[in-house]
């Protein structure tokens, strides 16, 4: 198997991946399947003195089997694809840590709430570009903007989401794998969107604590 | 049947008696549909120029990041050449929006639209000639408004051909003030335009036809024009509407999009992508019917499947109203929506399938002829199985979330949409006896389609490559980012294949001039073709037949027929047993 992708550091990742190949390599064999017809007809049927073409309008048969084929093919697809949808974007599993990020011309706002748990008190705290979380937690972020739509874009985490003014997205992830990721700007917001990017740093939980402490030093 | 064959008699007789007319009526403010198709073709391939040099810009950048442009570093004075970020942003938005309104639709619906409906159904004009002429002055007016675009102070819109609110909303969110206005401005006058054109195509094909020529005779292409009419007529509106609510809103302080005063974003999205949708077949459709003309005249092969190549179309155009929210699986709309929007864009994938394999049976069994409108339909084909099967990639959902909005999505809609540039060659190489009377020349039209097709894939192809990487669209300088550095010998090699892909067209250009003066004169009917407008002559006088119009006596694909000698038999020719007459004698139909 090629390895196209970014490498996925994400519980939910290996499902998103798994879907990919599976589109790949039905798309894949479609491709050589009907690209191979296609040559090998111009092939064999190209002009020849003394040869008339085959008067022929067509086949029921196979036109109701290259509409069924498909269409369950696809059908199938879809259904196989509904529950890893659905965990990802529909249910948010409980979790102790939730971050709030704010895109903004051209940073990201990354606040933390702080030891009451409740954003808008005087402990919160707020990073540009710079996200901390432990490894192997669920981790629920929710998404704002100040101005007009960014993308949260996390690719080694299968992590995408429009951060839209006028609303509050709650989204979550959860990282497998500590280290370093980047957080790009998906959405053209302006003329800075190129270069907007930010970090997310996974860290142990015993890391994570320690960061903890030096930010909030006094609780 | 009868009383509707009287009609069309009637109204064709009401048509004739067309007087010499001095040049201003002949050639600017024409009522002939053949020279509106040729003036929306003129005005296509200038704005093809036009986007395509923006691409040229775009390349540029992307392959040599924040280096002068050469030989076109004037235009970039205060950066000593280097094109700055925000004026990257206007490339791209006025690329995508100058190839998708003023090239592909002008030519491929607006001219060949114009040129060929009456011709193919025997009719000596359009229902309306004086709307129709108005629909292209509109036209070309809102292709000056958009090019002036440019030379007003913050320059041309910069926030991408989907003007996503806000961004498009508030002037300081980009630094564009009426290049913005004026982008929404031009769409509106396009946006009256299309509808024009739109309800004389819907009326010509329904009224118009010659006797005989039944809904199930009409050629595929007409088929394909009539359909997408009838999406033009629905679909523009919505644009053309939220335009205006995107105009008032930067000019007149109402907040239909603004969330501040209480609009909301992801309104302009669905209202843009209702539209959108539909529009992305109002340029594919007519590409799908020529390619169905041409595969079978070069196959000499009746079309594979005719009736379901009909029905096909039929669903796509109703399928794509409800597939656009697939454009917003990560916008914040209701994961639960996303699903049925999941569904209905996997089953939208059906109906092209099955054009896809009636293609495939067409070919199987024929006696191929490789002219050089054949290959560039076969080159149509190639591309849009790509394009086509790609698009099940970001049909999934959770698949999307990754490829959404990164150079997947770019390659994509690059195979579809400027995989169409493949069938308008077609249509030009194909029609251009009948439009110019003269041939073109077919050597140079052969360099021309290997050169495009071999520099169209290494240009697009490394996309696919690139978005799976991670690389977002719409961003000025892929190097800014270090886990994008190891893609950048890619980019390097699109942007010299994408410079080549522009030089090659030298050789369309070369030729098309070249025979539109010099060119071999055309028979009537060059290409030993059925349908209709091959029986008059090349070109058609205003009017179109000198005597009477044409009888329909049978479909449009009767190629290899065993009734009649020839391999081919038009559809305006009696049966040879009806008339007692040798067939090859009455070949050219008049």
């Amino acid at each position: 198997m090629m390895s196209w992708l970014p490498e996925n550091v994400s519980s939910y990742g290996g499902a998103v991946d798994s879907l990919f190949y599976l589109v790949y390599y039905i798309t894949g064999a479609v491709f050589f399947l009907v690209m191979g017809l296609m040559i090998f007809f111009l092939v064999k049927y190209r002009h020849r003195e003394g040869r008339r073409a085959r008067y022929s309008h067509g086949n029921n048969t196979l036109e109701i089997l290259w509409t069924v084929v498909p269409a369950l093919i696809l059908v199938v697809l879809t259904a196989l694809s509904v529950p890893t949808w659905a965990k990802i974007k529909s249910h948010i599993p409980p979790t102790d840590l939730t971050i709030q990020v704010i895109g903004k011309q051209f940073n990201w706002e990354v606040t933390y709430a702080g030891p009451d748990g409740k954003f808008g008190t005087e402990d919160d705290r707020t990073f540009d570009n710079e996200m901390h979380v432990p490894v192997n937690a669920p981790v629920k972020v929710v998404l704002l903007s100040k101005d007009v739509i960014h993308s949260l874009f996390l690719p080694n985490l299968r992590f995408k989401q429009d951060a839209v003014p006028g609303r509050e997205i709650p989204q979550w992830f959860q990282a497998t794998k500590t280290g370093k990721y980047v957080i790009p700007c998906a959405e053209l917001c302006g003329f800075g969107h190129s270069g907007m990017q930010g970090y997310l740093y996974v860290h142990t939980a015993q890391e994570y604590e320690q960061w903890v402490k030096e930010q909030w030093p006094s609780s | 049947m009868s009383d509707s064959v009287g009609a069309a008699v009637a109204v064709h007789d009401t048509h004739t008696g067309y007087e010499r007319l001095g040049f201003v009526r002949t050639y600017i403010f024409s009522t002939d549909h053949k020279m509106i198709g040729r003036q929306f073709l003129f005005l296509g391939l200038f704005m093809l120029v036009v986007g395509g040099f923006l691409a040229m810009l775009i390349r540029w950048e992307l392959g040599w990041p924040q280096t002068p442009v050469p030989g076109f570093g004037w235009l970039f004075k205060d950066t000593e050449g280097v094109i700055p970020p925000e004026a990257y942003n206007m490339l791209f938005t006025m690329h995508a929006t100058l190839m998708i309104f003023f090239v592909v639709m002008p030519i491929m619906v607006g001219c060949f639209g114009n040129f060929l409906i009456p011709l193919m159904i025997g009719a000596r004009d359009m229902a309306f000639p004086k709307l129709n002429m108005l629909s292209f002055w509109t036209g070309a007016v809102g292709g000056v408004i958009m090019l002036a675009a440019f030379f007003v102070p913050g320059g041309a819109a910069a926030s991408g051909w989907t003007a996503y609110a806000p961004l498009s909303a508030v002037t300081e969110y980009t630094g564009v003030d009426w290049g913005q206005n004026l982008w929404c401005i031009s769409l509106f006058v396009l946006g009256i335009s299309s509808l024009m054109g739109a309800i004389n195509y819907i009326t010509t094909v329904i009224n118009m036809r010659a006797p005989g020529m039944t809904l199930f005779r009409l050629p595929l292409v007409i088929w394909s024009l009539f359909i997408t009419a009838i999406l033009l007529l629905f679909a523009l509106p919505v644009l053309t509407s939220a335009v205006v609510m995107l105009l008032f809103d930067r000019l007149l302080g109402t907040h239909w999009f603004l969330p501040k005063g209480g609009g909301e974003p992801l309104l302009w999205q669905h209202l843009f992508w209702f539209f959108g949708h539909p529009e992305v077949y109002i340029l594919v459709l007519p590409a799908m019917g020529v390619t169905s003309e041409v595969l079978s005249t070069f196959s000499r092969k009746p079309i594979f499947g005719y009736r379901a190549m009909a029905y096909s179309m039929i669903a796509i155009a109703f399928l794509s109203w409800i597939v656009w929210g697939h454009h917003m699986f990560v916008s914040g709309m209701n994961p639960m929506i996303g699903m049925s929007f999941m569904l209905s864009t996997m089953v939208i994938a059906v109906p092209s399938a099955i054009k896809t394999f009636n293609w495939l049976g067409t070919l199987w069994g024929g006696s191929i002829r490789f002219k050089t409108p054949m290959l560039h339909a076969l080159g149509f084909v190639s591309t849009f199985v790509i394009g086509g099967l790609s698009g099940i990639w970001m049909a999934n959902t959770p698949v999307d979330i990754f490829i959404h909005d990164t150079y997947f999505i770019v390659a994509h809609f690059h195979y579809v949409v400027a995989g169409i540039i493949f069938a308008m060659f077609a249509s030009v190489t194909y029609w251009f006896p009948k439009m110019f009377g003269r041939v073109m020349n077919e050597m140079l039209g052969k360099i021309h389609f290997v050169l495009t097709f071999i520099f169209f894939n290494l240009t697009f192809f490394p996309m696919h490559i690139l978005g799976l990487g991670g690389m977002m669209r719409r961003i000025y300088d892929p190097t800014q980012y270090e886990f994008l550095q190891a893609l950048q010998p890619i980019n390097h090699f699109m942007s010299i294949s994408a410079l080549l892909l522009g030089a090659s067209q030298i050789f369309f250009i070369a030729n098309f001039f070249w025979s539109l003066f010099a060119g071999k004169k055309a028979e009537d009917n060059p290409w030993k073709a059925n349908t209709l407008e091959w029986s008059a002559p090349s070109p058609p006088p205003h009017g179109n037949w000198a005597g009477s119009p044409p009888t329909v006596h049978r479909g449009p694909y009767e190629y290899s027929s065993p009734e009649v000698e020839e391999d081919y038999f038009p559809q305006n020719r009696p049966h040879p047993a009806l008339t007692g007459a040798g067939s090859s004698a009455r070949v050219g139909g008049h």
